[in-house]
């Protein structure tokens, strides 16, 4: 694959990504990255970096940082592939979680907290989920997920938005929402079961 | 509900990444011994993939190659993922997360001191002996490792790893008494009331680490004893300790 080509190939990696077929390919990618393979490592990077580019801007809220995070994670990919262990899930999961650590990780690191929290509430409600599942022309089962999002009752939904879009600690949740901690982390749980449970049915 | 101080709560908000530093350590020693919140923890990481994927942003047009010329100068790990465990850490500002951490902090000592002495004895390690340093640290970083540790009868500790994915353990021991030429300690698999030999210690006693012999397979235990030179079949002698491995 030639490395200069860049910017014209993102063309198509726009059109596959609606696919979930590709996930045994990524999966595939990402053993022969973790021997060596940079071509590989640059299908690989095709194929997910508009994902966590996505997921990092989400997060980070600011587009040079989000741009760090990527590099980062991505470089983190190559550098820590042989941990990956196709039998314990897709590298789809496996690059995703690795990039929301990441990017949760910048914003802990560079906001104070205070301001950032009520910041988030504030955001989170003035946005419709109703918009954001319209928004998501990705893969069916993320329209799953949103559809799911949206019927969650809003005590538990808010938790785990605040958390997972906005990188609050579930301290720093219950402090924004003011609720007891233990409270907030059992909605976290029952919250994303309550998820899992819709997308298993909605799938 | 009075229900949140038990530890399971907590797997909601570490599949988030919402717990700070210390409670997910915490929490990941947890994840060590607790099947369950394993479980789940696989079922819920695939909700926040779910959100994690739903929206996607264009990067500038030049980051595919600056990705590409660093991973160039980049080092992979190998599997033997120590450097990157305790690297990554590190990064982190924290912490020892023991799927592999109380396993990797008290196997570090062992790990440690058990490659030097290979290097003092043998400037150049054989193949063989590399291979023996493989496959111990595969066990003691298994995602799924297990650590007990139990003080033997005569002196000393005994720690074990074990991975039941694996399905291999690890022996750990320190301040073991030395033993005499004609005598020598050996390793047990126990399971259902019967023992596997799984293989012998060095005489000199002190400190040791290696690979127990053959599978765990449904083996609950681990047994020490001290035997005659070169070894027994069965166990001549009362253990000096049982150390036990979780299912
Ligand atoms: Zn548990």
């Amino acid at each position: 694959m030639d490395r200069g080509t860049g910017s014209q190939r993102r063309g198509d990696t726009q059109g596959r990504r609606g696919e979930s077929a590709d996930d045994p390919e990524l999966d595939q990618l990402l053993v022969h990255a973790a021997d060596g393979d940079e071509e590989a490592f640059a299908g690989l990077y095709e194929a997910l970096v508009h994902t966590v580019m996505g997921l990092a801007c989400r997060v980070v809220q600011d587009k040079a940082q989000a741009e760090e995070v990527t590099q980062d994670v991505m470089v983190e990919v190559w550098r820590t592939a042989k941990q990956f262990q196709p039998a314990r899930g897709a590298a789809r999961n496996w690059v995703l979680t690795l990039a929301h650590r990441r990017a949760v990780d910048r914003v802990r690191s560079v906001t104070a907290g205070r301001a950032r929290e009520l910041r988030a509430a504030v955001r989170e409600q003035e946005r419709s989920f109703d918009t954001v599942a319209e928004e998501v022309e990705v893969r069916e089962e993320q329209r799953v997920v949103f559809r799911c999002l949206t019927q969650l009752a809003r005590e538990l939904r808010l938790p785990l938005v605040l958390a997972y879009y906005e990188g609050l600690t579930y301290a720093e949740v219950a402090e924004a929402l003011s609720t007891p901690p233990g409270t907030i982390k059992s909605r976290m749980r029952q919250g994303l079961k309550r998820l899992y449970d819709c997308m298993e049915a909605g799938s | 509900m009075n229900l949140t101080d038990d530890p399971h709560f907590d797997v909601g908000a570490y599949v988030l990444h919402a717990l700070p530093a210390d409670e997910e350590a915490a929490f990941e020693n947890h994840l060590a011994s607790c099947i369950p919140c394993r479980r789940e923890v696989e079922r819920l990481s695939k909700v926040t993939v779910g959100l994690g994927a739903a929206e996607t942003s264009a990067p500038s047009a030049d980051l595919r190659r600056r990705v590409l010329d660093q991973i160039a100068t980049v080092r992979q790990v190998q599997s033997d993922a120590f450097a990157s465990r305790r690297r990554r850490r590190g990064q982190r500002g924290v912490k020892l997360a023991l799927a592999a951490s109380v396993a990797a902090a008290v196997a570090l000592g062992g790990v440690a001191w058990w490659q030097s002495s290979e290097a003092e004895t043998a400037r150049e390690q054989s193949a063989q002996d590399r291979a023996e340093y493989r496959q111990l640290a595969d066990v003691l970083t298994a995602p799924d490792a297990t650590i007990s540790t139990h003080e033997l009868a005569r002196g000393g500790t005994a720690s074990v790893v074990a991975s039941r994915a694996q399905g291999r353990s690890a022996f750990i021991g320190s301040g073991l008494p030395p033993l005499t030429d004609d005598r020598v300690y050996q390793l047990w698999y126990a399971e259902s009331g019967r023992y596997r030999p799984a293989g012998l210690l060095s005489t000199a006693g002190g400190r040791e680490a290696r690979v127990l012999d053959g599978p765990l397979g449904g083996a609950t235990g681990v047994c020490v004893t001290v035997e005659p030179a070169g070894g027994s079949r069965q166990p001549t002698t009362h253990p000096l300790g049982v150390i036990s491995v979780p299912a």
